[in-house]
């Protein structure tokens, strides 16, 4: 089922994401006519790598332009300014149609897992529905037989294509969400803050899951969050954001050992210990 | 009102649920949520209630001030005597005297708490007009509830809408809104668990500067074990709607009897400890436990 992706470019650089001075900024008008009168500069300047296969972590408050980084990596923010590289190939310019291609490549899981799914849909709809765009000659039987396996691979009953969303828990909700951003095979998952909404409990079982699939499927994730608990627990390295800009890349034990940027000592502190 | 009340001081029971039980009509089906919960709140006293969602632990809260549907779609029985008074017994109008002005609420969403048409001020305003007629000058009094909760220029602040304040600002506008009224005591339903936790370590700072200055009780309802510690006397540990474990915090972080509260703990994520996996909670070891616990 690989050869409908385009041809792998990736080749002598070990990185899979490459983020070369990403600018974000978003306009703010003012006045009778409605001038854009200032910027508010959600990502400032970032630079980062990610090689393939680890989790990258990306820290800081809310505000801080951590979403705005994801989100302009699957594209759903238009970038400033920057380069992004998947592979050796920029993929910040291309268009909304160059960019089609790069998405099954490319998927993000979102933070409440309430408001993520339509529900009218059904769950198997749902998963099935990045199938019927990026793989549009599959038939039905083939479609179906890949929802079945996406829902065993997130331990969900296999049954659960039929139900409606509000018939799942909220940790069984974020499994959908994992399921249908797995749908299309991508290399590189966006997780913005996939477990903030659920109890700690719920938490460690989906951060689980996360690993194993990682492992099974190797991917590369970049993993978003405001707790630094969490963070440290899944990231092989972290990045720390505040007002756009990166104060601190390190490994997670580094990071958690000898913080270097006074910001990155506050989100420690911040976390309760018990 | 006063008159059917115990009078207070601190180490006095202030609340006490005797055999609470709730019950939901869900299609047919009943769902029994809270199973014969007995807890006590004392005068000046913070008890963390803590469960997974559905453990029972919100609606027990909600259930103290009768905010749950009426019959025939949800049914409480028990007793809840606050200050010796059962609030089973009040009728609407009579649990409107202590809705807000006795026991106060803050919630998980302060975004969906607030009215998003009024200006905070003017929500504010209004509990203070229901509550505590004597107060001449309203807006003065707004303003030092706003002041109270650390916002900074509460004039100006006074005439936003929520949508104007971040998430932390709309939870200090709900904690002056709530204390407004000097409740004895505070339902805190999962306060922090929409925040960062920069925001979280705030409020909950500000919970226990306020609780000492207001000398107020706190039911704190929370999933998180994590924020318990140095903040509640007692914690309650509630599993589909039993208590299963309750003490002193310090010793049952120190030393959980039931598995569940084991389970809970072991599965927070912890700082400079990074194992391979998390644990997660096996349903079916506690169950096992419970039956055993039955049997004895």
């Amino acid at each position: 089922m690989m050869t409908e992706i385009p041809q792998a470019t990736i080749t002598a650089t070990d990185s899979l994401i490459r983020v070369k001075d990403l600018k974000v900024h978003f306009p703010v008008y003012g006045g009778v006519l409605r001038r854009v009168v200032d910027f508010v500069r959600a990502v400032d300047g970032v630079s980062f790598s990610i090689p393939r296969g680890i989790t990258m972590g990306l820290v800081g408050e809310s505000g801080s332009g951590k979403t705005t980084i994801g989100r302009a990596l699957v594209r759903l923010n238009q970038i400033t300014d920057g380069e992004i590289f998947f592979g050796d190939k920029e993929v910040g310019q291309l268009t909304t149609r160059g960019f089609f291609p790069w998405r099954k490549r490319i998927q993000m899981v979102f933070q409440d897992p309430y408001n993520s799914l339509n529900p009218r849909m059904r769950v198997g709809r749902a998963i099935q529905e990045p199938l019927d765009i990026h793989f549009p000659r599959w038939d039905r039987r083939r479609k179906e037989g890949r929802v079945r396996e996406l829902l065993d691979l997130v331990g969900l009953p296999r049954n659960s294509g039929e139900r409606f969303p509000h018939e799942f828990s909220g940790g069984q909700r974020q499994r959908i969400g994992i399921a249908r951003s797995l749908a299309v095979e991508p290399e590189f998952l966006v997780l913005d803050e996939p477990v903030s909404a659920l109890d700690v409990s719920v938490q460690a079982a989906i951060v689980n899951l996360l690993q194993d699939l990682q492992k099974e499927l190797n991917l590369t994730y970049l993993f978003i969050a405001h707790d630094l608990a969490v963070v440290e627990h899944i990231s092989d390295e972290v990045l720390v954001m505040t007002g756009g800009k990166i104060v601190e890349q390190a490994s997670a034990e580094a990071i958690y050992e000898n913080p270097q940027h006074p910001y990155t000592k506050k989100l420690l502190e911040a976390v309760p210990a018990i | 009102m006063s008159t059917h009340l115990t009078p207070s001081s601190p180490g006095q029971t202030l609340l006490e649920l005797r055999d609470l039980h709730i019950r939901f009509q869900s299609r047919g089906e009943e769902v029994h949520a809270v199973k014969g919960t007995r807890m006590t709140i004392a005068e000046g006293e913070t008890v963390a209630v803590v469960g997974e969602s559905g453990s029972g632990k919100s609606v027990t809260g909600m259930a103290l001030t009768q905010l749950l549907p009426g019959k025939p779609a949800c049914e409480v029985t028990g007793e809840i005597l606050y200050r010796g008074k059962d609030l089973m017994a009040c009728s609407g109008r009579e649990i409107r005297q202590y809705r807000g002005k006795e026991i106060a609420y803050i919630f998980q969403e302060p975004g969906s708490s607030l009215n998003p048409v009024f200006t905070v001020g003017h929500q504010i305003a209004e509990a203070i007009k229901l509550h505590r007629p004597e107060i001449k000058d309203v807006t003065a009094e707004v303003i030092r509830a706003l002041d109270l909760v650390h916002i900074r220029d509460p004039e100006k602040r006074f005439r936003d809408y929520p949508h104007q304040l971040s998430g932390g600002m709309q939870q200090r506008v709900m904690i002056a809104m709530a204390l407004a009224c000097h409740p004895k005591l505070l339902i805190a339903d999962e306060p922090t668990t929409a925040l960062d936790v920069t925001i979280q370590a705030q409020i909950m700072n500000l919970l226990r500067e306020l609780r000492e200055k207001i000398g107020m009780s706190i039911m704190l309802i929370t999933h998180n074990f994590g924020i318990v510690k140095g903040f509640a006397d007692r914690v309650v540990v509630m599993f589909r709607g039993e208590i299963v474990e309750e003490g002193p915090v310090e010793e049952v972080l120190a030393n959980p009897q039931h598995p569940y509260t084991r389970a809970l703990i072991g599965c927070i994520p912890r700082l400079g400890n990074r194992r391979e996996r998390l644990t997660t909670i096996d349903y079916e070891e506690i169950e096992q436990a419970l039956k055993k616990e039955e049997r004895v």
